[in-house]
């Protein structure tokens, strides 16, 4: 048994210590707004914070995890940052399949966390490792500008 | 009809009180999500409309939501004539009932070919006002009082003389009672107080906050999580395989040896991938193991050297080609391509004795369900398909080869099991947009205009595989879609197909599949003619475009937006590019590149103009246009999949590039309103993209790249 703190709550986990966070909280856990797309650290869809970082679950063990704060994009609303991402995505409508939007969001929050106003420059470095397919990345940049003026 | 309760859905009520019906819950009987699910007796006079005694509306989505906004524009429809409004409206995936739900342009239930918007501006609107009006009959009964003197207004009817009111929740009783009237007239645009205006999206709110539901993501009670293994060659089989390994990791339940492809069963996805690994699965490839794509080029080649049957013909191209003053030559070719949708293929089955449950994201749904029934054996209404969010379509989702596959899993299988593909296994298992190869012959008079123009389209025909009726005269339409439409003034005109199928690797749509090839080489070869004659592009063009008017105003918006013809800096270009279609819409596309000395390619900006007729919502439009241009320049710049030993050589995103933040070219879309038959938007973005930025390249280099992608080939030049 393992012992994660996932948005908050301790929870113990039944699972071998190498398993990836991210199938630890999709299979194992049920929060399933965590998405696998790669599971290479290739594509940024898993993305969640460990201790507010934004890290890729897909690569993560859990055995990493321990003593530190999962959040994931159940919570993440919770957060100042990740309440005003998600107010920016909406009022912007960057959104289109969405399944890469969990990961941008984590992305993102973390970047306006530690930097309320990044410039483009900052925002490809905090953002170049999420791939969206639908091709969002002009309303993310603008929604990271928008989440960013209401700092 | 199916009827299920209520406490059988998912309600999930959205910061803007809109309600998303979408799916059903875990552990739910026969038929949840049915058109004729709901409790309080209800109103439904047609398929896509249900009202409840409660007052609740719910619409019913046929056509399926996979990023392009069609869960938006489709309840706009319903919601215009219904008089609702968006944030009084829950959806609800349809179940699959071709009879029901078919899209009209193609038979049965799919969406696809960006006609959703095309195919149900009418009937849809049509269903909103057929229900409105019985509503309004059912108040004037009420009321005792003359139908045309009361008004419906956010799910209210009021009697205008007197004031009096009733929701629409308290006359679904009696509306349900009433005949269904035929000929009801529609509203005037100009009456229009919901199309046309950029509405909010409907699916987005649990789309932010990790709620929506997408296939991927389904869990029921005992649910057990396989990978899978299919022979990386197509046709190859099982050698052998090591089980007894497999099954010694935790977690690992069972092997499911199909001898064409091997499932890990397993409590979780981590347990199954590393039973896969574990398996050590040795391949008999079969006659496909010697293949490479030059195998594949070679057989398209040898293909274009005879004429194909003739899809377009005006004039006589032959004597024009011999009586020009200058005669000029082109082979064009595009690449297989992977969809690689961000969710990998999945799906989830409960297969018993004489039912068969799948949940999955579907473009097809019908054909999902069919295919379960094919593989079980089992009647079609003991097969019930439970669609979900699409985390990407892009055309590899009209397919059901996954499902098939999960079926067959699912067969040996005790309760129900997720199939998931890994992003390797995806890559290399799809159906990819064909190689194309093209033969391109134009003549010139003395001053450079065009006299003749043949084009020889060579590839497979998708149609005559997925919609043998759409597959006429050895044509197919699609595969020809852009050439046979080709709106330049030129006095002799041929466009020809070659079949020529290449069965080492399966082949499907992507984003379009005609127009990807031929927009690009039209646009293309129409540079070349543009450059022979030392004419302007956007000139040549446009000298050529007199009875094409729409075309002709795209063109002029998007060279006057993109600033063309004002100076840039060394080692930049500007490239045009222009398109038509069977979408029915008109685009212009200036891309703006920068080639480094070193040849690195660099999209700046991309200026699109569009004219789609008939806009439902514009903001919808412009994000249908900036994603395809992503997608356009993804597959443009990078986009390439290649065999070797009849093997896919890519497996994920460090082999097979895609467009990241860092690259994303500036993009304006700048939209044209009129109130002409809408066209779809879904797709040309994609099909514009490649030539706008291989013309730019010409620009910006000298170079014509007649060979996509376009990084690859300036690497080798």
């Amino acid at each position: 048994m393992i012992t994660l703190n996932i948005n908050g709550k301790d929870q113990a986990v039944d699972v071998p210590a190498d398993m990836p966070i991210l199938w630890a909280l999709r299979d194992v856990v049920g929060l399933t707004g965590t998405k696998f797309g790669c599971g290479m650290a290739l594509c940024g869809a898993c993305t969640v914070h460990l201790d507010g970082q934004p890290i890729r679950s897909c690569v993560t063990p859990v055995s990493a995890a321990t003593g530190k704060r999962i959040t994931t994009i159940e919570a993440i609303g919770e957060t100042p940052a990740g309440k005003k991402v998600q107010q920016a995505w909406l009022a912007l409508e960057v959104v289109q399949c969405g399944y890469c939007q969990s990961g941008q969001i984590m992305s993102a929050s973390a970047l306006l966390t530690k930097n309320a106003h990044p410039s483009d420059a900052d925002i490809d470095g905090a953002m170049s490792g999420n791939i969206c397919r639908c091709g969002t990345y002009p309303r993310i940049r603008a929604a990271i500008k928008h989440a960013a003026k209401g700092a | 009809m199916n009827t299920v309760s209520r406490r059988d859905f998912v309600v999930v009520l959205t910061a803007t009180g809109t309600g998303l019906l979408l799916g059903c819950r875990v552990g739910d009987r026969a038929g949840a999500a049915t058109a004729a699910a709901a409790s309080p007796p209800a109103f439904a006079p047609n398929a896509f409309i249900r009202i409840g005694s409660d007052g609740r509306v719910t619409l019913i989505m046929n056509q399926v939501e996979m990023g392009q906004g069609t869960y938006t524009s489709m309840p706009m429809l319903l919601a215009e004539e219904l008089e609702v409004g968006l944030d009084q409206v829950q959806l609800e995936h349809a179940p699959p009932n071709d009879k029901l739900y078919a899209n009209p342009f193609f038979g049965d239930q799919e969406t696809g070919g960006s006609s959703s918007v095309r195919a149900f501006y009418e009937p849809l609107r049509r269903a909103g006002a057929t229900a409105r009006t019985m509503l309004v009959a059912a108040a004037a009964q009420t009321w005792d009082v003359d139908p045309t003197s009361c008004r419906a207004k956010r799910g209210v009817v009021t009697h205008m003389p007197t004031g009096r009111t009733l929701g629409y929740g308290a006359l679904a009783e009696k509306a349900a009672t009433l005949p269904v009237p035929d000929k009801i007239p529609l509203k005037d645009p100009k009456d229009f107080t919901l199309i046309g205006t950029a509405a909010k999206r409907l699916d987005t709110p649990d789309k932010v906050n990790g709620k929506a539901q997408y296939g991927i993501d389904v869990r029921l009670p005992g649910m057990k999580i396989a990978t899978v293994a299919a022979s990386p060659v197509l046709g190859g089989k099982v050698a052998g395989l090591d089980e007894a390994k497999a099954m010694a990791i935790p977690g690992v339940r069972q092997i499911v040896n199909l001898g064409d492809v091997v499932a890990v069963v397993a409590d979780h996805m981590w347990a199954a991938k590393q039973g896969l690994a574990a398996l050590a699965i040795r391949w008999d490839d079969g006659p496909n193991g010697g293949v490479s794509t030059a195998d594949v080029v070679q057989g398209l080649d040898a293909a274009s050297q005879q004429p194909g049957v003739v899809a377009r013909t005006q004039g006589q191209v032959a004597d024009a080609l011999g009586g020009a003053a200058k005669k000029i030559d082109a082979v064009y070719q595009v690449p297989f391509l992977a969809h690689a949708t961000m969710e990998p293929m999945n799906c989830t089955v409960h297969v018993q004795k004489d039912r068969c449950e799948v949940w999955t994201g579907s473009q097809t749904l019908t054909r999902a369900q069919g295919t379960a029934a094919r593989v079980t054996g089992l009647p079609l209404e003991s097969v019930v398909v439970h669609n979900h969010l699409l985390g990407g379509g892009f055309g590899r989702r009209l397919e059901y080869d996954w499902v098939t596959q999960a079926v067959r899993i699912g067969q040996r299988v005790e309760g129900p099991v997720k199939v998931v593909w890994t992003r390797e296994e995806d890559m290399q298992h799809e159906f990819y947009r064909p190689y194309y190869y093209d033969r391109m012959a134009a003549g010139l008079d003395a001053r450079g205009k065009p006299v003749a123009w043949s084009h020889r389209v060579v590839g497979p025909a998708i149609l005559a595989r997925y919609l043998p009726p759409a597959f006429k005269a050895g044509i197919d339409i699609d595969g020809v879609d852009a050439a046979v439409q080709l709106l330049y003034d030129i006095p002799a005109i041929q466009v020809e197909f070659v079949r020529h199928e290449e069965p080492v690797l399966n082949t499907t749509f992507w984003r379009g599949v005609g127009p990807t090839h031929n927009v690009f080489v039209i646009e293309s070869f129409m540079d070349e003619l543009a450059a022979a004659a030392q004419a302007d592009p956007v000139e040549y063009r446009r000298a050529l475009l007199g009875k094409a008017p729409r075309a002709r105003a795209v063109l002029d918006l998007a060279a006057k937006a993109a600033g063309w013809g004002k100076p840039l800096p060394a080692g930049r270009g500007r490239g045009v590019a222009l398109l038509f279609s069977g979408w029915g819409s008109y685009l212009a596309e200036v891309a703006e590149v920068e080639v480094s000395k070193a040849g690195e390619l660099r999209v700046h900006r991309i200026v699109c103009a569009v004219d789609c007729g008939t806009v439902i919502n514009p903001d919808t439009v412009k994000a249908q246009i900036e994603g395809g241009v992503n997608f356009g320049v993804s597959g443009a710049l990078w986009g390439e999949i290649t065999l070797k030993n009849g093997r896919v050589e890519q497996s994920n995103f460090n082999n097979y590039r895609v467009l990241r933040m860092n690259e994303a070219p500036t993009i304006e879309v700048h939209l044209v309103r009129n109130l002409e038959a809408p066209g779809g938007i879904g797709e040309p973005g994609t099909s514009i993209t490649g030539p706008a930025l291989a013309n730019a390249v010409f620009a910006a280099t000298g170079k014509r790249i007649r060979k996509l992608p376009l990084a690859a080939q300036l690497r080798s030049s």
